[in-house]
């Protein structure tokens, strides 16, 4: 194995001993090279440890009930709401809504906007822009919302190298728009976006800004206030958080205004028969028992990562990646898509290699113990842009080694040689 | 390695070296996906009398996929419907059988080419890439001969 040392890596030797599963061997004593973090990250032994502990000890339902073990889930539950707008500087606590994942929480937006009275009303003669490079999840929303009201879909294109065409911004976004949904970082071709340029332009034309942060919320610093959207939507399963919760932030004189989406428990203030009225946010939008393990694991991961330091996190991955493209740019007939650089790039990295199936490059790679996604990576019209009909792709993160990226690109050069 | 129990010499040559390749006049056409790995196939079939006049196929998608096609026209054409169906669900079965299934020698029979396909039962991910051609000829046919052609036969 490899002993190159890059500058500004993290101690992941230290950092590895907290991930149970990536002592791991498959297939007959492979040692797992886990590439697939795009995906899903592992999660570190504090996480199922708060988790386990919770479920041990306090398990209780939460806002209801006087017992000790009621306040104490409620307490944790609510504490992990702390830690989460800490994690990214939320004004508030109350901003912060837990749902079970970003899909969730961007299926919610889009209801509250279809749902809404003026002037955020998302109707018939009104415009909604996304980009080409979102996942399903910030595609499929937006096209119902768009299908059941009316309302125009549009979207930014991608140039050649991976970005965003953003050349004809004020064309796209205009008056008529209401709603500008993108992603911070595409989970398909690592692309950083620029979040300045668009967000300017909505702003310019009183449209709703919708971030969605999944790929980003566990690889860089997060900051609602910096990037100054009105919303921002991620994941916990991908931040090193257990499946099953994911968050939606709001600011908080939207959530107030506007209207609730899933009706039940937890989300009234009063009920009659023949109408209620809701509880003020975040709990509006939280109807029915949440998921309250996951939001203790989840404010366990942000703990983790926040020890560590999400600038490092980022240094590292930055590290990792530049030499990660270094290394399979050497590789015949393997090309990049999206960015050819580490510039303005995160640690996910898709590429094609001839005319290899990504499926049976991923199949010989499994063998040789590393996991790698293949497939569109629900991007599906990312793939379409490049005319192709899959990737493959590795996506790193903290815990992630040069010695792993060593492994890959042998793993790549076996699998031209076993198809040649 | 495992691994050669998948990627069987047979299956690389059929994947090099694709038997009927191509779009050909039929009596019918289909287009199937595998929306998990985004394989496509077209696939059109050519029937004379109940005589498989040509298969022919045009399609994207891994080594087992495309292997799976080109072994499926070089076993189906010229077969009877029944003969046919037979080769489809034994094919079927392997397929689904997750490597518990050691093919004998009636079988290697049946299937011939296609036994290769074997070692691929044990992976999930993969089955359905080997049965796409299968099920879109399965669907061509219901679509050019009626739907009762190719119903299971259940004893
Ligand atoms: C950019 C992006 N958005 C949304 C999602 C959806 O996340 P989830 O499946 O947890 O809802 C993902 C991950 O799959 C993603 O990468």
């Amino acid at each position: 194995m490899s002993d190159v040392t890059l500058p500004g890596l993290l101690d992941t030797e230290a950092i590895r001993k907290d991930f149970p599963i990536l002592d791991r061997t498959v297939h007959d004593g492979h040692k797992l090279v886990y590439l697939d973090n795009a995906a899903t990250s592992q999660k570190p032994r504090q996480v199922l440890d708060a988790m386990s502990d919770y479920n041990e000890r306090h398990n209780a339902n939460v806002h209801r009930g006087v017992h000790v073990l009621a306040e104490e889930a409620t307490a944790l539950y609510e504490g992990a709401r702390d830690k989460v707008a800490g994690f990214i500087n939320a004004p508030s606590r109350d901003e912060v809504v837990f749902t079970k994942n970003a899909s969730e929480s961007l299926n919610l937006v889009a209801n509250m906007l279809g749902w809404a009275d003026e002037p955020y009303k998302v109707e018939h003669d009104t415009e909604i822009v996304i980009t080409e490079m979102e996942h399903h999840s910030n595609i499929v929303p937006w096209q119902l919302l768009s299908q059941r009201t009316g309302a125009k879909l549009k979207w930014f294109g991608l140039t050649d190298d991976g970005r965003l065409d953003l050349s004809a911004v004020d064309e796209v976004i205009t008056e008529k728009t209401k709603v500008v949904s993108f992603t911070l970082v595409s989970n398909i071709m690592g692309t950083i976006n620029p979040v300045d340029a668009i967000v300017r332009r909505a702003q310019e034309v009183g449209a709703l800004v919708v971030v969605d942060a999944s790929q980003a919320a566990p690889h860089m610093v997060l900051d609602v206030q910096a990037i100054q959207a009105d919303f921002v939507a991620f994941t916990g399963h991908k931040m090193c958080g257990p499946t099953g919760i994911g968050v939606l932030w709001g600011r908080q004189e939207l959530l107030d205004d506007l209207p609730p989406f899933l009706g039940g428990g937890e989300m009234i203030e009063t009920v009659t028969m023949h109408a209620s009225t809701y509880a003020p946010a975040p709990h509006k939008f939280e109807a029915g028992t949440p998921p309250i393990a996951q939001a203790v694991g989840l404010g366990a991961a942000v703990d983790y990562l926040s020890a560590i330091g999400m600038d490092r996190i980022q240094e590292h991955e930055h590290a990792l990646t530049a030499y990660a493209v270094s290394k399979l740019s050497q590789i015949p007939d393997l090309r990049f898509i999206g960015p050819t650089t580490a510039e303005d790039r995160g640690a996910a990295i898709s590429f094609t290699l001839g005319d290899i199936h990504p499926h049976d490059v991923g199949q010989v790679l499994d063998e040789q113990g590393i996991a790698v996604r293949v497939g569109h990576h629900c991007a599906r019209p990312v793939c379409l842009r490049y005319g192709i009909p899959a990737t493959t792709r590795a996506s790193f993160y903290l815990y992630s080694t040069p010695a792993e990226v060593d492994a890959l690109a042998e793993g790549v050069e076996h699998v031209r040689n076993f198809f040649a | 390695m495992k691994l050669d129990s998948m990627y069987q010499e047979v299956i690389l040559d059929h994947y090099k070296n694709p038997h009927g390749k191509g779009l050909r006049e039929g009596d019918a056409e289909v287009h199937h996906v595998n929306p998990t790995c985004g394989d496509e196939i077209t696939l059109r079939v050519r029937y004379d009398g109940e005589t498989i006049s040509d298969v022919s196929y045009e399609g994207q998608g891994c080594s087992i996929s495309q292997a799976s096609a080109s072994v499926l026209n070089e076993l189906l054409v010229g077969k009877e419907l029944g003969q046919a169906r037979t080769i489809q669900e034994t094919f079927l079965e392997l397929m689904q059988s997750r490597g518990q299934l050691e093919p004998d020698e009636a079988m290697e029979d049946v299937l011939e080419d296609a036994v290769a396909f074997a070692g691929v039962s044990k992976y999930p991910a993969r089955v359905k890439c080997a049965l796409l051609s299968w099920m879109a000829w399965k669907d061509a046919t219901a679509q050019a001969l009626g739907e009762d052609s190719v119903k299971e036969r259940t004893a």
